[in-house]
């Protein structure tokens, strides 16, 4: 089963199963504080599940390690290679 | 072959990996090219250092798909200076796709693993041993470089996805024949069937350096392609 088939089977059984509780399908009876709580549950989740994103993301960039070492070692191996290879007879 | 040199280089890292790399181990490095005239010598320059500095047995396998602007020339300047067991010249007449191009240099590579990366010095070759390391200390299937852990990270904002990898040999012959996807979004793939097919993956930090950082890369285009290549992994795999 691909991954988008086993999201759309997890959201289709949560989903179903909040909305039977929601409507009183099951005939059960919540307290009020339950049903006020799973009502707006989805909407909260869903607005929770962005934050968590974007605020990876956001950290993440944050926290980049920049690699100016990097930079100036590969330059300058860049002129030992050349020099070195055109004494190796390289024509650029 | 026995190697008496212990004064070519100070560091112990080098005898260690002589010692636990058993004589057959021989590293194939399969380089696609497409209009690197510029960067291929210098690549070339670099893993032939890493390589002979830390004795590793090595091959380098230059896949030109018909470059324009005379790569395959370069290419056979560096086969006569290093000699055509070590640079492999296989050629094809145009630009055929990446995935094909690994195909057609796996079918000549005399390595047990091999070791995929960009011509253009997006990566160093000088990490190179060091994901050898890291494939003898955990005993991976594949070694994956990464920017985001240890001390990886990197020098100006490309966003192209650049990969550099060390697979062993029949590993990628397998992952190949699964992965159905095209252009770099199969390099994402196979990293997919990797983990389905339960093969250990290690990961070595290392730093993407951009050399032309000044021109701005930053392209909304390189976004949604991603996007739309992640998008159609979770719809597929």
């Amino acid at each position: 089963m691909t991954k988008l088939a086993q999201w759309l089977w997890g959201l289709a059984i949560l989903g179903s199963t909040w909305a039977a509780l929601t409507t009183g399908a099951l005939g059960l009876e919540l307290p009020l504080s339950c049903q006020e709580v799973l009502w707006p549950l989805p909407a909260y989740l869903l607005v929770s599940a962005g934050c968590y994103a974007l605020g990876t993301v956001g950290y993440r960039v944050a926290t980049f390690h920049d690699c100016e070492d990097a930079a100036r070692e590969l330059q300058s191996q860049i002129q030992e290679a050349r020099a070195d290879l055109a004494r190796r007879g390289l024509r650029f | 072959m026995a190697s008496l040199e212990v004064s070519r280089s100070p560091l112990s890292s080098r005898r260690e990996l002589e010692v636990r790399s058993t004589r057959q181990d021989k590293y194939s490095v399969l380089l696609p090219t497409y209009n690197e005239r510029e960067n291929l010598p210098l690549i070339v320059w670099l893993l032939v250092k890493s390589f002979s500095e830390s004795g590793i047995n090595y091959e380098i396998i230059i896949i030109d798909d018909g470059s324009p602007d005379g790569t395959k020339d370069v290419a056979e300047q560096l086969e006569k200076i290093y000699g055509s067991d070590r640079i492999l010249l296989r050629p094809r007449e145009k630009k055929l796709g990446l995935g094909t191009a690994y195909i057609h240099g796996m079918k000549h590579a005399t390595g047990n693993y091999i070791i995929i990366m960009d011509a253009d010095l997006s990566h160093h070759p000088k990490f190179v041993p060091e994901f050898i390391r890291k494939q003898k200390e955990g005993n991976f299937d594949i070694v994956s470089g990464t920017r985001y852990k240890g001390n990886g990270g990197v020098y100006g904002w490309d966003l192209k996805r650049k990969i550099i990898r060390l697979y062993r040999k029949e590993v990628l012959e397998k992952l190949i024949e699964k992965c159905v996807s095209k252009g770099y979004v199969f390099q994402m793939e196979m990293i997919v069937r990797a983990r389905q097919l339960n093969y250990t993956i290690g990961e070595v930090p290392i730093s993407f350096v951009d050399r032309v950082y000044g021109e701005s890369k930053l392209g909304g285009n390189e976004i949604v392609s991603f996007l739309r290549g992640l998008l159609t992994l979770f719809a597929t795999t």
